[in-house]
């Protein structure tokens, strides 16, 4: 399943980069030994770093899955003992639907706020620019940060909200309010991609749609949204993929409760490595997560005619 | 036309306040804490500025947030100065296209893109246990330029590939080898695209929390880990902790009131390039 997914990508990412290799004139031809030194010393130090600590860690992922091995000692060959272990691990079942949930909450109360401030920051103006300044700053915070600051304001304690719900170790609700917090610090990130796609659009279209005599809303249905089609897309990937592996806050604030509440895909494979030590099932779980985040990017890039448009920039580039 | 514009600029204007209060009153609530002790935090009003001390963050200074922010630091320039420097020379060769593999490195190195960090998590962990790097800044630094050499090579090769490539041949005929191109054309003409991955990659290295998680235990603890830490030892202080929070935020905070414009271009352009 992996090797397909690491094919067809691998055939798509050259095709992108094929125009790369078509000659432009007034390139030298100085190719043999010296080209080829050159060629070693610049590609290869970071092509090193990223096979040795990305690339081989992936398929030692994949081997691991068919292994028991508890750490220490040597691991044995368990052949498909894991995987079916994942199929009727109701754990497993639960901390996949979870992750699904988070996702499709995150991307839904995500999206449509970013596109909002998104296309409000693009225009000029001072106060705009103000605006978009302190948006910005939840960005700047690191994710630990984020996590204590509002596991205080929502503490109903001590915090200076007092008397409300407990939100955060009540099962029912824990799983939404770790959505808003995780939608409160990844929004001015997508609020950015918006703006930028936004300036991006030529004035052009809203004059002729103007003279059309159409009303702002329909200029928003018939010219924003679809120009802002490839950075809806791009944002998307980013957002979902994110949502998927999610794991920094969920950690941080609840560590996968209270119960096992809030307990994702990600938590559950790192739980089974800290503290269970059960590496070859962890590993099911790793691989599990790359391939589903393989998948939805690529589906996400294929639907959208995504891959075409970006070939087409670079031949005009 | 005035009137019809009119009631959506000012719901457009009235949902940006609303946003823009939901951003900036935890973030005045987190400021106003750290200027508390643990007594006055619980009496005073959490919204009003008065009762004012600086004890805290003498406090958190002394729970070895120095250590921390150092670790931090090395790491961070580290990692930028590794990643730019090795990912702007491989962007030069891959423009240069001289030889097949020079491409083919490059479709693998575009696949990183699609690989989530936390599907490599288990097996990193075992090959720097393996390989007597684990809990030392040699795996963060190692680790976490790995990781960033996708995106910088796109974004730099897609840079390069617009200098023209008739000063390229110009410098080469006039007798220039292949390392003063880059030195003396390459490397400075690309001042744009470095400022812009140093801050795109220092920020996510700065911030980053579960591969140091994973990959030391006590003796190369960088700031994130230490704000958890932190946690474990101040949870009933809450100033305490929002005093590391602060602190450990304000380097970039301060990159970002001096760089702006920079910095909100190189966070927005670096996908949407």
């Amino acid at each position: 399943m992996t090797a397909s997914a690491s094919t067809s990508s691998a055939q798509r990412t050259s095709s992108a980069a094929a125009p790369l290799r078509k000659p432009r004139g007034g390139g030298p031809a100085r190719r043999g030994k010296v080209g080829g030194l050159a060629d070693w010393i610049g590609v290869g130090p970071p092509l090193l770093l990223f096979c040795l600590f990305i690339v081989v860690p992936m398929i030692v992922a994949v081997v691991l899955s068919f292994m028991n091995w508890n750490g220490t000692g040597n691991p044995s060959w368990a052949g498909f003992a894991n995987w079916t272990t994942f199929f009727h691990d109701p754990q497993a079942h639960q901390s996949l639907w979870i992750t699904v949930k988070l996702v499709v909450f995150s991307y839904a109360v995500q999206t449509p706020i970013s596109i909002a401030l998104g296309l409000f920051t693009a225009g000029k103006g001072r106060l705009k620019s103000i605006y978009a300044a302190i948006y910005i700053l939840p960005l700047l915070i690191s994710t630990v940060g984020v996590a204590l600051m509002w596991e205080s304001l929502l503490d109903p304690l001590l915090g200076p909200f007092q008397g409300h719900q407990a939100w955060l170790s009540n099962p029912g609700d824990a799983l939404y309010a770790l959505t808003l917090i995780i939608a409160w610090q990844f929004i001015p990130f997508h609020t950015l991609l918006y703006a930028v796609g936004r300036r991006q659009i030529p004035a052009v279209l809203y004059e002729a749609a103007r003279i059309d005599g159409a009303t702002p809303v329909q200029m928003f249905f018939r010219v924003t949204l679809p120009q802002l089609r490839y950075t809806i897309v791009t944002s998307g990937i980013l957002m979902v993929v994110g949502a998927l592996t999610y794991f920094d806050i969920i950690y941080v604030m609840t560590g996968g409760g209270p119960g096992t509440s809030t307990r994702t895909l990600s938590l559950d494979m790192y739980l089974a490595v800290f503290p269970a030590s059960e590496f070859g099932y962890a590993s099911v779980l790793a691989v599990i997560l790359g391939v589903i985040g393989i998948a939805i990017a690529l589906v996400m890039v294929r639907s959208s005619g995504f891959g075409k448009m970006r070939s087409q920039q670079e031949g005009v580039a | 036309m005035l009137s019809r514009l009119r009631p959506g600029r000012t719901i457009s204007v009235v949902f940006a306040t609303v946003w823009l209060l939901i951003v900036a009153i935890p973030i005045y609530y987190m400021i106003l804490a750290t200027f508390r002790n643990q007594n006055t935090y619980l009496t005073s009003n959490a919204w009003i500025p008065n009762n004012l001390t600086f004890s805290s963050y003498g406090q958190v200074w002394d729970a070895h947030l120095g250590t921390y922010f150092l670790n931090s630091v090395i790491l961070t320039a580290a990692c930028i100065v590794l990643s730019v420097t090795l990912c702007l020379g491989a962007a030069y060769r891959i423009v240069r296209r001289q030889s097949r593999w020079v491409g083919v490195s490059f479709s693998v190195m575009l696949f990183g893109l699609a690989i989530p960090i936390q599907a490599i998590i288990v097996p990193l962990y075992v090959m720097l246990v393996k390989m007597h790097l684990y809990d030392t800044m040699y795996a963060l630094i190692l680790v976490l330029t790995a990781a960033a050499v996708p995106v910088s090579v796109l974004i730099m090769v897609s840079f390069v590939r617009d200098i023209p490539r008739e000063l390229i041949s110009a410098m080469l005929i006039d007798g220039g080898t292949e390392w003063t191109v880059f030195r003396r054309l390459i490397w400075p003409l690309s001042r744009p695209v470095i400022s812009t991955l140093a801050i795109y990659n220092g920020l996510n290295v700065w911030n980053n929390f579960l591969l140091p998680l994973v990959l030391t235990i006590n003796h190369a603890t960088v700031l994130p880990l230490g704000l958890n830490t932190l946690k474990g030892q101040y949870s009933e202080n809450v100033p305490v902790m929002m005093a590391g929070v602060l602190l450990s935020t304000l380097p970039l905070v301060i990159l970002f009131i001096f760089m702006r414009r920079q910095v909100m271009s190189s966070l927005g352009g670096i996908v949407t390039r």
